[in-house]
């Protein structure tokens, strides 16, 4: 009040302006300071988080390269589900191929996308594979999500583990409702009808890409894979 | 300061001005967060620490800040610190962040902690507007907790589970054993709100019998000493024990 009635809007603006970016300055050099101290901590977590996920779909004795450091970049891959392009992750033992770590998304679970990793040995098998991401709704359809699944001894999920694309005929990758070999947990179907299809699609595009992923340089960005 | 004063500051955060029960303020996080008891309280935790150094800077600035801009500056202030929350918690707690995902940086648009920096820690003291904001934090808390706790337990049969993500040592209990079929609403977010409705019942209910408790001690004389029941009569003196102030 008595600002307005001492100095002019213009002024009374400019003093106000010039106060906010003091503490503008202020708070943003807490901020700052802030990430520059926790940057280190939080790239270790997530490298962290991300091997935590690979141990658990490939066991540690299969491979002994840099994991996180082998990896071929992919444009939009629709066999994958993958509309922005995604990162495959390259294991191998004594330099030898050992298997392939693929991204894959289903697009049509019950409560829209879910994200998978699927580990797929150099032999074409499924050595693991884990939900990274979904929505799917709690008690019913997020058992394919083996932290979720009651069933801890062998978790719905665990059904794929050996199977290799080639081991079943293409129409029986889909689960028993659909007339497909995998079971799937009644009254939550479509969660286990969408992942296990995408399981199926991205066993067979590691099998027909292998050579291609695993012989091109870590760090390249294959683009002619997404037909 | 004196004692009575924090006394009095830790009695209206705890209960009597209660996010959860009373005020019922910042509503969304603690819906969305309280289907595990761990998830309830790590965001009660990261909303307590906000709103304990969110009142302190307030307080220690606010004879620097221009009542006509207060507002804008109140938000830069809360929403740099939880940055800073947001990046410890994604730095030192990375399971549990993922977990909490957005609800951490949402606790820059709780209500709550702006409702306190601007009703209590732009008018305080340093000191008391921290406290203000950790006992504000805490009845949150507790809130949060008690909700939590009840979905879990009534929806997945278990207790604590998901600690794993904080102590690593530890794994959550199984409360009626594996084969507890679950009850699936009190997951989903209408659980939430049935929960929190049995919770704000219950504590009207401990309010209404606290005041019908002090009533009759204080109405019982006007009744001797007329020797009939006036209605308006009991009826004033009734209120006025209701209302402690």
């Amino acid at each position: 009040m008595s600002t307005a009635g001492r100095y002019t809007a213009t002024r009374t603006s400019l003093r106000t302006a010039g106060i906010m970016v003091v503490f503008t300055l202020a708070f943003t050099a807490l901020m700052s300071s802030a990430y520059t101290l926790t940057r280190p901590a939080i790239e270790a977590s997530r490298a962290d988080a991300k091997m935590r996920l690979i141990n658990e779909l490939l066991p540690p004795e299969n491979f002994d390269n840099a994991l996180l450091a082998d990896h071929v970049d992919i444009g939009p891959t629709p066999a994958l589900g993958l509309n922005q392009g995604g990162r495959i992750f390259r294991a191998r033992l004594k330099g030898e191929p050992a298997a392939l770590i693929v991204e894959a998304i289903a697009p049509d679970g019950y409560a829209g996308r879910i994200a998978l990793a699927v580990a797929i040995g150099a032999d074409g098998r499924i050595s693991g594979v884990r939900v990274t991401e979904h929505r799917e709704t709690p008690g019913l359809g997020d058992y394919i999500d083996p932290r979720k699944d009651r069933n801890k001894t062998s978790p719905w999920i665990a059904q794929f583990n050996g199977v290799g694309f080639a081991d079943v005929a293409p129409e029986r990758w889909k689960v028993k409702r659909d007339g497909g070999q995998f079971d799937y947990h009644a009254g939550a179907t479509i969660s286990a009808r969408a992942t296990t299809e995408a399981i199926g699609r991205a066993a067979q595009f590691a099998l027909e890409h292998r050579d291609a992923l695993f012989s091109a340089k870590s760090g390249t960005q294959l683009e002619d894979l997404s037909k | 300061m004196n004692a009575q004063a924090f006394r009095e500051i830790a009695y209206n955060g705890v209960w009597k001005q209660n996010t959860g029960l009373v005020q019922l303020l910042g509503l969304c996080p603690i819906l969305a967060v309280s289907s595990t008891l761990v998830n309830a309280v790590s965001l009660g935790i990261a909303t307590t620490l906000v709103m304990a150094v969110a009142n302190l800077a307030v307080a220690a600035l606010r004879n620097f800040i221009p009542y006509e801009i207060r507002i804008p500056v109140f938000v830069l202030i809360i929403a740099a610190l939880v940055t800073v929350v947001d990046l410890a918690f994604n730095a030192y707690l990375h399971d549990l962040y993922l977990v909490l995902g957005i609800f951490i940086p949402l606790i820059v648009t709780n209500c709550i902690v702006l409702a306190r920096v601007e009703a209590f820690a732009a008018k305080n003291n340093p000191i008391s507007s921290t406290f203000d904001g950790i006992m504000m934090g805490v009845g949150l808390l507790l809130v949060l907790a008690i909700l939590g706790g009840m979905r879990e337990l009534v929806g997945s049969g278990t207790l604590f589970s998901g600690i794993d993500m904080i102590m690593p040592s530890l794994s959550g209990i199984s409360v009626f054993g594996d084969d507890y079929p679950g009850f699936l609403i009190a997951i989903l977010p209408p659980g939430a709100f049935f929960a929190l409705g049995c919770l704000i019942a219950l504590s009207n209910w401990i309010n209404a019998r606290t005041a019908a408790r002090t009533t009759p001690r204080r109405a019982a004389p006007v009744t001797v000493a007329t020797g009939a029941t006036e209605p308006s009569a009991s009826a004033a003196a009734g209120a006025s024990a209701a209302t402690p102030g």
